[in-house]
């Protein structure tokens, strides 16, 4: 059993071991819906939410999967609950608020191949936590993608305003900019007790 | 001359030698479209780890490209995409088991990323836009060309950092000993560096070729 905090594995999860920056985990919604600030708090509001209804699910799986002794089922049942829980909140959504079902547009389904999502529900899993420090990892994890996801957003809208070499433009400069962000967050590695 | 049967052979054979290459460079998944950069970042801090996650990644796209492609008319058309992300599962839980009977400390070091592999977009992108709607043979074609493709991306990550940030190369010292490691290549930023090195040098020659045409 892990004895850590939920505290210190929330601020573990969001700023010491990033999810995106420090262990590269959904690198894709990193590079691909990080052009404007408030797309991206969306896109981070959505993946929190499906992140901590899947941190639910897998804790509960995981209890009976070991009671059924059948451990090997583990990835595939994580990867249907993920999909399912991804539906699931669609449709509550859509029935809720419509205004935001429209806003999160086709996040909302691509969230499902998410790794970071799957790396919660297998880090949770590998580190023994238990119910209440698999939420404030979930959440931890949460915060940090949007903390990432915005932060990033910022630079690319200042970077639209600047003038850009055309060979660097693109993809080039901004993986270079994501690896400064990677490296001020290193920053906060001395936190770690 | 040739008979009809003869050319629609050399035709298929060219056109499997043309789904094989595309993977390689034109459509290469990582440095073209950016698709699987999670594991592509990750863990190519050292070439080993680049060759085994590439291995890996490769193993599971064919086999799960082999069977979408045998699967295809069995599939629904509303659950395939549920039904591609079962059978991706279920052969990188075989991976898993097989890598670590192969070798547990390759294994420690990828840790949860070969279980990751699942959600590779790459993957699932091949299995829904090509396996899905060819033949047996070209799909095995191509995702063995993707797989490559990948696996060649990770090594050229993977050689570069642990070159400079460690002064060997698949373990074996090639930087003299007065060399002073460069640790930041193999920590996080490292890997956002090289990958971005890489991007702007395709793009520099690229722009060379334009502007001498």
């Amino acid at each position: 059993m892990n004895t850590a905090s939920s505290m210190s594995i929330f601020l573990n999860a969001a700023l010491i071991n990033n999810f995106v920056l420090a262990m590269f985990l959904g690198i894709c919604p990193f590079l691909g819906v990080s052009s404007k600030v408030d797309t991206a708090l969306r896109m981070g509001g959505a993946v929190t939410f499906v992140m901590l209804v899947s941190s639910v699910c897998a804790y509960g799986i995981n209890k009976a999967l070991i009671f059924i002794g059948a451990p090997y089922l583990q990835l595939i049942a994580y990867i249907v609950v993920i999909a399912s829980s991804v539906q699931l909140v669609e449709m509550i959504i859509k029935k809720f608020s419509p205004a935001l079902f429209r806003a999160l547009g086709i996040f909302l389904p691509l969230i499902t191949t998410n790794c970071a999502i799957l790396g919660v529900a297998l880090f949770q899993t590998a580190k023994q936590y238990d119910f209440i420090q698999s939420l404030s990892y979930a959440a931890g994890a949460g915060v940090g993608f949007i903390i990432a996801l915005v932060l990033m957003a910022g630079m690319r809208e200042r970077l639209e305003l600047s003038s850009v070499s055309s060979v660097v433009q693109g993809a080039a400069v901004t993986l270079i900019l994501a690896g400064i962000l990677s490296m001020a967050f290193m920053g906060f590695a001395g936190m770690a007790s | 001359m040739a008979t009809p049967a003869a050319s629609i052979q050399t035709k298929t054979s060219s056109e499997s030698a043309e789904n094989f290459i595309k993977g390689l460079w034109r459509e290469n998944p990582v440095f073209v479209a950016l698709l699987g950069m999670c594991p592509v970042l990750a863990v190519t801090n050292s070439a080993i780890n680049a060759l085994a996650i590439g291995a890996a990644s490769t193993f599971v796209m064919v086999l799960s490209s082999t069977i979408v492609s045998l699967a295809q008319k069995l599939i629904p058309k509303q659950v395939r995409i549920a039904s591609y992300i079962l059978i991706i599962a279920t052969f990188v839980t075989v991976t898993e088991y097989v890598l670590q009977a192969l070798s547990y400390e390759v294994h420690k070091a990828l840790g949860a990323f070969i279980a990751l592999i699942v959600v590779n977009c790459m993957i699932l992108g091949r299995a829904e836009a090509f396996a899905s709607r060819n033949n047996l043979r070209q799909a095995v074609m191509d995702a063995l060309g993707m797989g490559v493709g990948f696996t060649v991306a990770c090594l050229s990550l993977g050689t570069v950092r642990e070159i400079l940030g460690n002064g060997t190369l698949f373990g074996f010292q090639v930087l003299g000993s007065e060399f002073e490691p460069w640790i930041v290549m193999i920590l996080p930023p490292g890997a956002f560096f090289v990958l971005g090195m890489w991007l702007l040098l395709f793009n520099w020659i690229k722009h060379r070729k334009e502007a001498a045409e």
